[in-house]
């Protein structure tokens, strides 16, 4: 309650002062707009949809995509570590592709695709697969091996010892490699709709690039907001869950 | 204390047999001859220690009866079957806790039970409790694994490793992390449940005053090539305590006999 009090107070100086930097005319309105006004066109835009429609869009790309790397990067990097032959192959090309930031494939993805939404699509997968993969692999080959021993005088082999034992006990690893990957498919996905106008569906990086064109700085300042808001909500409604969860039983973490 | 030769004359039937079992390693360095033509036979319900300084074969010799490494040559039998594979007839507990921590108390008790057939949830459950009263924490039964201390992980782990109800224990090096006090519960606690669950245990240390505390018989082990050198028996009315004089004289004469079979370049002599 107490910090919850802190972040209250922090939020309102950093608010009421913005405000009323920009009444006493110290900040110019048109490059910062008050306050007020953003949260004007904010609640004009849920208003007339837009907005909604706008997010709907951009996290409908986002969830296709972040899954699908996930459902890719997670059995691709049990191979990984499983094989020597996968990590000699597929775990090289994803070393070497997970340095290239994904939004580099935005032009390949244009001229393959086109203006669509598999480009869009495809941003997505490459920020999100290769952390999945790696993180996936990492984990794997760091679990004890007496784990395994222990699991096999018990009676566990083959997928058995995969699911109840190598996969729970990478999971702190694996936990670490999907919000990584997630904010990769995240801001990938960000410069993507900025540089990239898609005709099926315009999200909420394209409001954010008509903010700019129209020099609508009250717009650009709430997208902003908004775009922010998606970050955090995921971060608690999906990933919380399972930080509190490697925080409980393995005691890591800080929450 | 006497030959262990002539006490053997007469011996009940054998639970687990080693025949001239070897083992060789590839290092860096080369080959090293972990174990050279072991033998070794334990009688049902029999507690034997292995002792002997480190890189003598004995945690060798235990994975080897546990099934989870192979001999190069020799024979492993358990009840007379030979020994293949990891099984849960022979369960294994080790110097680290293996405990699984993203299970609390109770599901690392379960972990073994869950894999054996014949029991319902409702079985399991009042199995692994019963396990678990048994080793004194039911109290912490909903607790996770990193709340424990030391001691605690290794009770959960007995109780992990007895819940599947083995006949043959195998325990390598398990309290060697214990700081001292800890070390004595547990001696008493094990010997308690050896007694009451009527087990064969087979413990692997290179404390020979743990060994003479703990065991019916301790296997005097020489390192380069890992050999059995020497058996004691040690007959001392339980339970016992490891600070009696009567179990010093004992301890002594086995570390007398560990000095003696250690070549002096060799080095590393156990306490």
């Amino acid at each position: 309650m107490k910090r919850l009090l802190s972040a209250f107070i922090f939020f309102a100086v950093i608010v009421v002062t913005w405000e009323w930097l920009v009444r006493k005319g110290v900040w110019s309105p048109v490059l910062v707009p008050s306050p007020l006004d953003v949260l004007k066109y904010l609640a004009g835009a849920i208003r007339d949809g837009s907005m909604i429609d706008a997010s709907f869009v951009t996290l409908k790309r986002l969830l296709l995509g972040y899954f699908t790397g996930l459902l890719l990067g997670l059995p691709l990097g049990l191979l990984n570590a499983r094989f020597k032959f996968c990590q000699d192959t597929i775990g090289l090309l994803a070393l070497g592709i997970q340095t290239l930031p994904s939004v580099c494939f935005a032009p390949l993805a244009l001229l393959w695709f086109g203006l669509t939404e598999t480009a869009m699509f495809s941003i997505v997968v490459m920020g999100s697969l290769w952390s999945v993969l790696l993180a996936t692999d990492a984990g794997v080959r760091s679990v004890p091996p007496i784990y395994m021993r222990a699991a096999r005088t018990m009676g566990s082999r083959g997928f058995h010892t995969w699911f109840a034992v190598i996969l729970p006990a990478a999971l702190p690893f694996i936990v670490s490699g999907m919000k990584q990957g997630w904010a990769f498919a995240w801001r990938s996905l960000m410069a993507a709709e900025i540089y990239i106008t898609v005709l099926s569906g315009s999200g909420l990086g394209l409001l954010l690039h008509y903010g700019r064109e129209l020099s609508a700085l009250d717009q650009v300042f709430g997208i902003m907001l908004v775009i922010i808001a998606i970050g955090l909500l995921t971060d608690r409604l999906f990933f919380a869950p399972f930080e509190r969860f490697l925080h409980r039983r393995w005691g890591l973490g800080n929450r | 204390m006497m030959s262990i030769q002539a006490e053997l004359q007469n011996a009940p039937p054998e639970k687990l047999v080693c025949n001239q079992v070897s083992k060789t390693f590839k290092t860096q360095r080369g080959s090293v001859l972990a174990l050279d033509r072991v033998s070794l036979s334990v009688q049902e319900g029999e507690f034997v220690c292995l002792v002997g300084p480190s890189g003598c074969g004995k945690s060798t010799l235990l994975n080897i009866i546990a099934g989870l490494e192979q001999p190069d040559s020799g024979r492993v039998e358990s009840s007379g079957q030979p020994v293949t594979d990891a099984g849960r007839d022979r369960m294994m507990m080790f110097q680290e806790s293996a405990l699984f921590p993203w299970l609390d108390v109770m599901g690392n008790v379960l972990f073994g039970l869950r894999l054996k057939p014949g029991l319902n949830n409702k079985e399991r459950r009042d199995v692994a409790e019963f396990y678990i009263r048994l080793v004194g924490l039911e109290k912490f039964k909903r607790s996770n694994i990193h709340e424990l201390s030391c001691g605690m992980t290794q009770r959960v782990a007995l109780a992990r490793a007895l819940a599947p109800n083995p006949r043959v224990l195998l325990m390598d090096e398990p309290f060697a992390a214990l700081d001292a006090l800890t070390r004595e519960q547990l001696y008493g606690d094990l010997q308690r449940i050896w007694q009451e669950r009527r087990k064969t245990i087979v413990f692997v240390t290179h404390n020979v005053r743990e060994a003479a505390c703990l065991g019916d018989r301790v296997v005097l082990f020489s390192p380069h090539p890992g050999r059995v050198q020497e058996q004691f028996l040690v007959k001392l009315p339980r339970p016992r305590d490891i600070n009696t004089v009567a179990l010093a004289e004992y301890a002594t004469e086995i570390t007398r006999a560990l000095k003696r079979h250690l070549k002096p370049e060799t080095g590393e002599v156990a306490e």
